[in-house]
């Protein structure tokens, strides 16, 4: 089982005078975390696109870029890309770049996202939602297959004959198709062949696993083999040393995310008991010890059976020293647990032989 | 009353489906895909839903809820729609869905589709609770943590009928009034996403406990 981080760039309020920090510091305190990630051995760092004041990651490979030439093993990626409003050209000599520099360890995770103030900056209509990502996502696939692609679609200029560079020296890059739940989206994924992002970010996590395996079966229906179909599971969460602080501490914050998106887009934000039930068991809230965390990933795996497991945990300007401790405990503390149960990275056995032993 | 059409298999749509198949109804699930694409998902992520045609679910059914999204709705065809018990779980989120010039400034959005699909008995319940929630937060009756659902319609044949609906579904409905009231229990207020019992959602829909049973 993998394990990681993503952020949307969260930008840090100071506690003394309820100040909110630069959008500038935030973008360094982003770069710092993932090199303490890295350091503390964790496989995956994601960044979701964003363009607000609270969250400004909007560019994510920049960032990356330089983490790349400070980090030695970490995977890192996007969590998520909105297609939608991007250009795959472009999409894809970012993150063939970043994997030329970091060695072979860009990923990107494509997606609709659920925040949507990418569309007015770019110029495109909400109202071509779904168009816009299954035209965008077309052809970003083409280009990960070929050096040179022959395209045309609605919504962007036509190609014919066009090089594509840089080339990805292990062949092509892995994109991972993201979704919120939606069951056509595992469908589509399956049938791709790509591998899957869910976001489980309220109610019960196992809810999941109908989808899981609507992937997987969708997949093996088109052919394509086990090597190809990967799950992860992104979702909030926070490590402590103490349970009961830990609990308290992120409430404070993850209310004060859910207050402002509520804000947006018009609902209550939910109470303290809402979020402790959610905070615990199969709930999606990933947020208490170490020895809990692990022991509700190791939980949830028997469900899911994700290969790959991440957080989100600089949500509502939490100061930056308890998102690096948070990551420090990740690593140290839940990842050992984690892969004493599930072993680490869970290689596909080459016979049964090996399976067993 | 044992027969439920959903149109919309998305996150709304299955979970409703998979609710509604818990306590003991018939459901046909229909979306803009043929029947034999949702067959294999249904199959999986609702086991017991059957696959159909829309004009086939909404025939075959006694009540046919809504669970699309709103930016689709004039993909529904209003003359099979005619004189059916139609429920709207549709919401009007212009923040994630885009401007809808219909519905902007519009007092409900249940209206609006009430003037599209004349002739259906639209009543709107199920949009003001999460999608998860549906599963998740479903009790049986008397249960003390059993939540609130708001109901609202310009029928007064089909309100009872939803209601009872929404009540074998795991929730307490309550009537708001017509179709109009729904405004009040649309994004933006404080019956969104909230979870309310059946005297805290009537105290915020302005009823007064004696007049309802």
């Amino acid at each position: 089982m993998e394990l990681g981080i993503y952020s949307f760039g969260d930008v840090q309020r100071d506690t003394a005078t309820g100040e909110l920090g630069s959008t500038a510091q935030a973008t360094r305190n982003l770069l710092e975390a993932i090199q303490l990630a890295d350091q503390v051995g964790l496989d995956y760092f994601g960044i979701g696109e964003h363009h607000t004041r609270e969250m400004p990651a909007s560019a994510a490979t920049v960032i990356l870029g330089a983490a790349a030439a400070s980090t030695s093993t970490i995977k890192l990626g996007s969590a998520v890309t909105v297609l939608s409003t991007d250009d795959p050209v472009r999409v894809y000599q970012q993150f063939a770049t970043l994997d030329a520099v970091s060695n072979g360890r860009a990923e990107i995770t494509a997606g609709r996202g659920s925040s949507t103030e990418s569309f007015p900056l770019f110029g495109q209509s909400l109202n071509d939602y779904d168009e816009l990502y299954a035209e965008k996502l077309d052809l970003l696939l083409q280009i990960n297959e070929n050096e040179t692609v022959t395209w045309s679609g609605k919504f962007r200029p036509a190609l014919n004959d066009a090089l594509v560079v840089p080339r990805p020296e292990r062949g092509t890059l892995p994109i991972w198709l993201a979704t919120g739940g939606n069951p056509h989206s595992s469908v589509r994924a399956g049938l791709l062949g790509l591998p899957i992002s869910y976001a489980i970010i309220g109610g019960q996590a196992h809810r999941f696993s109908p989808l899981a395996d609507l992937y997987r079966r969708a997949a093996e229906q088109a052919g394509h083999g086990p090597d190809k179909i990967k799950v992860s599971v992104a979702s909030p969460g926070f490590v402590g040393e103490d349970a009961r602080q830990a609990k308290d501490f992120f409430w404070t914050h993850w209310h004060a995310v859910m207050e402002q998106i509520g804000r947006i887009r018009g609902f209550a934000p939910p109470p303290r008991f809402h979020y402790d039930t959610e905070a615990s068991g199969a709930g999606a809230l990933f947020v208490g010890h170490p020895e809990e965390i692990a022991e509700r990933i190791v939980t949830l795996h028997k469900s899911i059976g994700h290969q790959r497991q991440f957080f989100q945990t600089d949500v509502g300007q939490m100061p930056h020293r308890d998102f690096l401790r948070s990551i420090e405990l990740l690593g140290t503390r839940v990842k050992p647990l984690v892969d004493a149960e599930l072993g680490r990275r869970q290689p596909v056995p080459e016979n049964d032989e090996a399976a067993h032993a | 009353m044992h027969k439920i059409a959903i149109l919309g298999a998305g996150r709304v749509g299955t979970a409703l489906a998979r609710r509604a198949l818990s306590a003991g109804f018939e459901v046909r699930v229909a979306t803009s895909r043929p029947a034999a694409d949702n067959a294999f998902m249904l199959q999986i992520v609702a086991p017991g839903a059957i696959a159909a045609s829309a004009e086939e679910a909404i025939a075959e059914s006694d009540i046919v809820v809504l669970a699309l999204p709103l930016s689709k709705y004039r993909n529904l065809k209003p003359e099979l729609l005619q004189g059916k018990i139609v429920v709207d779980a549709m919401n009007y989120w212009a923040p994630t869905d885009g401007t809808l010039a219909e519905f902007d400034g519009a007092a409900s959005s249940s209206e609006v589709v009430q003037r599209f699909l004349k002739g259906a008995r639209l009543v709107r319940s199920f949009n003001h609770l999460g999608y998860h929630e549906i599963e998740d937060a479903a009790r049986p009756q008397g249960h003390a943590e059993r939540r609130a659902m708001a109901v609202a319609g310009d029928d007064p044949q089909a309100n009872p009928v939803v209601a009872a609906f929404v009540d074998r579904l795991g929730f307490d409905p309550v009537l708001s009034g017509g179709l109009a009231s729904s405004r009040l229990f649309a994004g933006g207020t404080p019956v969104f996403g909230a979870a309310m019992t059946r005297s805290e959602m009537e105290d915020h829909l302005g009823l007064s406990s004696e007049n309802l049973a």
